[in-house]
């Protein structure tokens, strides 16, 4: 398989990189701005990511392309109505990645409820010596509220439950395999969560699926958690809520320009930001390189591919 | 129940100091600044104490009340009350127990997560502006990770069920085996510690488990084991766990508690693999509403000669 041509967007895993290397004969989009004419006919394959997927530009430009295999188990970065219509074959990579997403989302909780962060830097500053922290709010019990409960929603609220909390779910359909509680209407599954978690794919649907009357229902105790993507939610009406007071907290993992990311939210304590790093931990990228590879393998052997989208 | 003196020993809950208020004469310590007159005046009326770790209640603190009775301590720890002294005077003490173990529990999954995850650092990082110049690092995944739990009580208990929710194996250590729980144990601590990848501890402090933690026990653990300590930070040898940590042999720690509270180690400070709280495990508005309901509670049944809530001795 060493003749075939990949080309990988972004230096997203070296890992991934090293493995592609050793079976493809790999293209970087990054080094290759200029040369780039010359190699297109060679490349049959796309590694994307989040950050860079393979949008019609990118598509047209290839005209031997026969997969795009995503490094993300989201898809919103690729035209996935023009492969289908070019009969290119998209894989991407669920299930590997549920667990971590799933424990940020309960760490995001954690650490926007109980101010981990904030007390950490409490201590660090040398404030311990001079009084105790304030109190904070307790995580345990509360309701919780996931839009979409999919994969990633499901593992979220196994973990939820361990903690007491009752949970409810907006989704397009009810689950009614799952004992928990469904909120046809998203307002009022965001008036009745205290912790309103997205968790679903982004579509045309789900864009800004969090906007001002949502958050209002939420209200200024209630506090908004995104490990879904950054045009979930209507940005500046979340940053307005939150310097307002009007929203009581958010943990966020991931915003709508990234990594671009409002500066009004630097200094509110009742904010964590952290930067997509929901399926970044190394046993997690290992995983996600290693389905990708075994995608395009499959593929370039003419054998069922492992997890197609398209 | 008003003329009955009750000294508290240091603002830790102003709603409980005003529960006291209504109820009894309440003295705060802190009020006076010159301890020998408070005590020459006071000491022969005081009846009962209600405190937490700030003002240990030792021999000589329990000596200078000869009129105590009852000693309501806020928190669930009470290694820093005489307990065998205050058995010996016939001094009723109460805790708080089971209104915190939710919390206490969530804040033991909160400093994994947070110390695994890089949490803390990533939100700094994302406020330094760093992210425009490129990605977080890497960090470790906690799902699925072997758990070891020091002390398999009520809170030990509820680490476990939370830790079981994220597909974590569990082990434990205590002075005897549960026979009625599934983890599984092991006879000591260095034992325990090789065979997990993130070691809790959720034990009282007695004598038997002061520095429990230990070089054999940090060694055992290794470079890519964990320690969170919410129980007592004198369960810890702190210079061996910190120069451990300095020196990368093990591969990083969460801990809500210190041997000289409010000192932390400042070599700790500008390592990136541990977080270091302010002792908040119980630190919510709901439940330290709750302690001091509890504590008020314990005192009310005292004094109308009922049944204590939550007697320690």
């Amino acid at each position: 398989m060493k003749s075939m041509g990949v080309l990988i967007t972004y230096p997203m895993s070296t890992y991934l990189q090293h493995q592609l290397h050793n079976r493809f004969t790999l293209f970087r989009l990054w080094d290759l701005p200029n040369k780039f004419n010359d190699e297109v006919g060679s490349i049959q394959a796309v590694v994307g990511s989040t950050h860079v997927g393979a949008d019609r530009q990118l598509i047209d430009s290839l005209p031997a392309l026969e997969i795009v295999s995503s490094f993300s188990i989201g898809l919103d970065k690729v035209d996935l109505d023009y492969c289908k219509q070019r009969g290119i074959r998209v894989t991407n990579t669920p299930d590997v990645l549920t667990d971590d997403v799933a424990d940020l989302a309960i760490g995001l909780i954690l650490a926007t409820l109980r101010r981990i962060c904030e007390s950490d830097r409490y201590v660090r500053n040398g404030l311990w010596k001079q009084n105790d922290f304030k109190l904070t709010m307790k995580f345990s019990g509360k309701k919780v509220g996931i839009v979409g409960l999919g994969r990633i929603g499901t593992a979220i609220a196994k973990r939820a439950e361990s903690f007491n909390c009752s949970i409810s779910y907006h989704s397009r359909s009810k689950k009614p395999e799952l004992k928990y509680k469904y909120f046809p209407n998203i307002i009022e599954l965001a008036s009745n969560s205290e912790i309103l978690v997205v968790a679903c794919s982004l579509t045309d649907e789900t864009h800004h699926i969090i906007n001002r009357e949502v958050i209002d229902a939420l209200g200024p105790k209630g506090v908004l958690i995104n490990i879904g993507r950054g045009q979930h939610v209507d940005e500046p009406e979340l940053v307005a809520a939150l310097v307002e007071g009007r929203l009581g907290g958010a943990g966020l993992d991931v915003f709508e320009n990234e990594p671009d990311v409002p500066e009004e939210l630097f200094r509110l304590d009742n904010v964590v930001v952290v930067p997509h790093i929901g399926s970044s931990t190394v046993e997690t990228e290992t995983d996600m390189a290693d389905l990708v590879v075994r995608n395009l393998e499959a593929h370039f052997s003419k054998k069922p591919l492992l997890t197609p989208v398209v | 129940m008003e003329n009955i003196n009750v000294l508290i020993t240091s603002p830790m809950n102003s709603y409980l100091e005003k529960q006291l208020d209504k109820r009894f004469n309440l003295l705060r310590l802190w009020t006076f600044p010159q301890k020998d007159e408070f005590f020459k005046e006071y000491s022969g009326s005081i009846r009962a104490v209600a405190g937490n770790l700030h003002v240990p209640n030792d021999r000589e603190f329990i000596d200078s009340l000869p009129a105590l009775e009852i000693v309501a301590s806020y928190g669930v720890g009470v290694n820093h009350v005489d307990l065998e002294y205050c058995k010996e005077r016939g001094i009723k003490v109460t805790n708080t127990p089971d209104v915190l173990t939710n919390d206490v529990a969530d804040l033991a999954i909160g400093l994994i997560l947070t110390t695994l995850r890089r949490i803390c650092e990533s939100d700094r990082f994302v406020k330094g502006g760093l992210w425009k110049a490129g990605d977080f690092k890497l960090t470790t995944k906690f799902s699925g990770k072997k758990v070891g739990i020091i002390g398999l009580g009520r809170i030990g208990t509820a680490i476990a069920k939370r830790a079981e929710a994220f597909n974590c194996p569990i082990s434990y250590y205590s002075r005897s085996k549960k026979p009625e729980s599934n983890y599984k144990y092991f006879p000591s601590v260095v034992e325990l510690a090789s065979d997990c990848d993130i070691l809790v501890v959720a034990c009282p402090l007695t004598e038997e488990t002061r520095h429990i933690i230990n070089r054999e026990v940090i060694d055992a653990l290794g470079p890519t084991g964990y320690l969170i300590n919410i129980g007592r930070g004198p369960h810890i040898d702190e210079p061996e766990l910190v120069s451990a940590l300095v020196e990368g042999r093990i591969a990083g720690a969460g801990l809500d508690v210190f041997e000289n509270e409010p000192h932390v180690p400042e070599e700790l400070f500008k390592l990136d693999n541990v977080v270091l709280l302010p002792h908040v495990g119980s630190g919510t508005v709901e439940t330290r509403n709750e302690m001091a309901d509890l504590v008020v509670g314990n005192l009310e049944a005292y004094f109308n000669k009922k049944p204590l809530l939550t007697p320690v001795v």
